[in-house]
């Protein structure tokens, strides 16, 4: 991604007359690292709610052989339920980390800066206000849903693998649990649920808490949530709708029954008319409009902004 | 070209002017000391000069408009605008490594050689290091940075006076040299005394005072008045009157110096003393007009 061509005249000239000067600044790459750097609950959180599932999950091995003897019982429907639920219910547990991280990263990320004064820092260095509030996006637009999207593929893969030992050691076959988990489907449905829904579709959410961060003097909190909040219970007041709240409700739920989570979904999202369907529909392409002129206005403000 | 250059420069804060319509000039080369009471507009002065805050009036710095170039401009501009701004979470490594992968002028191994001559350590987190630390943490980053202005904003407030000391003479030894531009802002005006070959007083938005060194040694005296003398060197005006050990102190604005030598022991005013005579009279004046 190339989002700033600060290599200037200037910066050419220098490095031919000092060679010990680095060469090619990399200004996003760098602003990347910065947050990951300062905000390691970005992977620390996901990680230990991972070894929270696990260890529950170890701790309920010895009941796995019982219950695989009463799921061949069953009709074939529950039985891939029940199979499946363990592996759904660690991607569930993620997936919620996976929310509250960015919701708190997004309201912190450019108010942070601002109270422990570091941005008379930041901004003492040829960085854009542009690239530093893309990188911030990147955050929960890009790094978090794919590193959740990891940390359950390896989460579900490890509890697959110690769940099929402890059948082996049994004597029992492990032949049904790994015909029910179709762990590529799996992964390729969450890869397709966290992107449509937790980024495509939230992203007006996620850009409003960075512009609010980049705004609010204090309570960033409370300046993100009483608005809309506010608009909800005046539309109720003065006109007896509530097309917003119905609104925010439905972009927050993932709208489209279709792009529910994945497990439960009537049919296969990853064909082609269901994806074409989404891609098409005006709902996301105003939510994304939205979502820009958010994170310009973040943009904006922060060049306002000092410490505070 | 003039590195910087402002013309009718102002800003208020809601009813609060900060600055009142400052024109100002500073060459390529120098080194400006910018002293005012609390309030005066230093800081809005040199925000507006790296692109912290909008201004109404024209200004150039290095040719660049600093508000909306600011990211361009800080290639060539490196500044310290407050004690203690490094993030207290980064270790010092990580804040090597950013500067170097952002900053196409910055020089990691002449910041590693600043920080050898300390006790800093590469592994430390800044909220680990003293307040002195953290200061020159910040000095070895931008002396690293071949810039062609710095920018300093009390940089040395609450640090010991080892620390200070310090501060200014690495700047004057290891950076200083003619090519580049140096602005200090300050309170501590006896520090950077002999380190400055221009001067500024501000006060109430407004440049009061404006001189080189050389133009200061040799236009303003001071004479420490024996008592019989008194009403004699009164009568030649001087701009400012006070009281030391051992008899009044007058400050002259380019009086004959052999006849003020006749009078008692003549010597070259401190910034201090000028800064207290100027400012003083400027608000006697204020209040005249009032």
């Amino acid at each position: 991604m190339n989002i700033q061509l600060n290599a200037a005249p200037e910066a050419v000239e220098s490095s031919a007359v000092a060679p010990s000067v680095s060469a090619a600044p990399l200004p996003f790459y760098w602003s990347l690292r910065r947050e990951l750097w300062e905000n390691r609950s970005i992977y620390l959180a996901p990680l230990a709610v991972a070894g929270v599932v696990l260890f529950g999950f170890f701790a309920t091995l010895r009941h796995l052989p019982a219950t695989m003897r009463a799921a061949s019982a069953l009709d074939p429907m529950r039985r891939h339920e029940l199979i499946e639920q363990p592996f759904d219910m660690a991607a569930g547990l993620i997936m919620v980390t996976f929310l509250i991280v960015a919701v708190f990263y997004c309201l912190d990320a450019l108010h942070g800066e601002r109270r422990d004064r570091s941005i008379l820092f930041w901004k003492s260095l040829p960085v854009s206000d542009l690239t530093v509030v893309l990188s911030k996006a990147t955050i929960p637009f890009l790094i978090l849903p794919l590193f959740t999207v990891a940390v359950t593929v390896v989460t579900q893969l490890i509890m697959a693998a110690f769940g099929s030992a402890v059948l082996i050691a049994n004597g029992q076959g492990i032949a049904t649990t790994w015909s029910e988990l179709s762990f590529f489907r799996m992964s390729l449905l969450l890869l397709y649920h966290i992107f449509t829904v937790h980024v495509l579709l939230e992203a007006p959410m996620y850009a409003w808490m960075l512009m609010v961060s980049s705004w609010a003097r204090r309570a960033t909190f409370i300046w993100a949530f009483v608005p809309p909040f506010a608009i909800c219970v005046l539309e109720k007041m003065l006109f007896n709708t509530s097309h917003f709240a119905l609104m925010l409700l439905d972009r927050l739920t993932g709208g489209m029954e279709a792009l529910s989570a994945p497990g439960t979904m009537p049919m296969d999202p990853t064909t082609e008319t269901t994806v074409a369907k989404f891609l098409t529909s005006p709902s996301l392409w105003i939510g994304l409009a939205i979502t820009a002129a958010f994170l310009f206005a973040a943009v904006r403000l922060r060049r306002y902004r000092g410490p505070i | 070209m003039a590195c910087i250059e402002a013309r009718g420069l102002r800003k208020a804060f809601g009813a609060t002017v900060a600055l009142d319509g400052i024109d100002l000039r500073v060459e390529e080369g120098r080194i400006l000391g910018i002293v005012g009471p609390n309030g005066a507009g230093k800081t809005t002065a040199l925000n507006a000069i790296l692109g912290l805050t909008s201004y109404q009036g024209e200004l150039r710095v290095l040719g660049r408009d600093p508000w909306n170039e600011r990211d361009r401009l800080m290639c060539d501009v490196s500044f310290i605008a407050d004690v203690a701004v490094l993030p207290r979470w980064a270790r010092v490594s990580q804040l090597l490594d950013y500067v170097s992968g952002v900053h196409p002028r910055f020089d990691r191994a002449k910041a590693e050689s600043f920080l050898g001559r300390t006790s800093i350590h590469r592994t430390s987190k800044v909220q680990e290091l003293s307040k002195g630390m953290v200061a020159q943490l910040h000095l070895a980053i931008v002396m690293a940075i071949d810039a062609r202005l710095l920018v300093l904003d009390e940089p040395t407030l609450g640090l010991d006076i080892l620390f200070r000391k310090q501060f200014y003479d690495s700047l004057l030894n290891d950076y200083f040299d003619r090519s580049r531009t140096i602005l200090v802002a300050t309170h501590q005006v006896e520090e950077v005394e002999h380190v400055l070959t221009d001067l500024m007083f501000i006060d109430r938005g407004k440049i009061v005072f404006q001189s080189s060194m050389d133009e200061v040694e040799s236009r303003y005296v001071e004479v420490m008045v024996r008592p019989e003398q008194i009403a004699v060197a009164r009568a030649l005006k001087p701009m400012y009157e006070r009281q030391g050990i051992g008899g009044s102190v007058l400050l002259f604005d380019g009086a004959d110096r052999k006849q003020l030598a006749a009078m008692g022991d003549v010597r070259a005013p401190s910034i201090s003393d000028l800064f207290i005579a100027v400012i003083g009279n400027h608000a006697q004046a204020q209040g005249a007009t009032r």
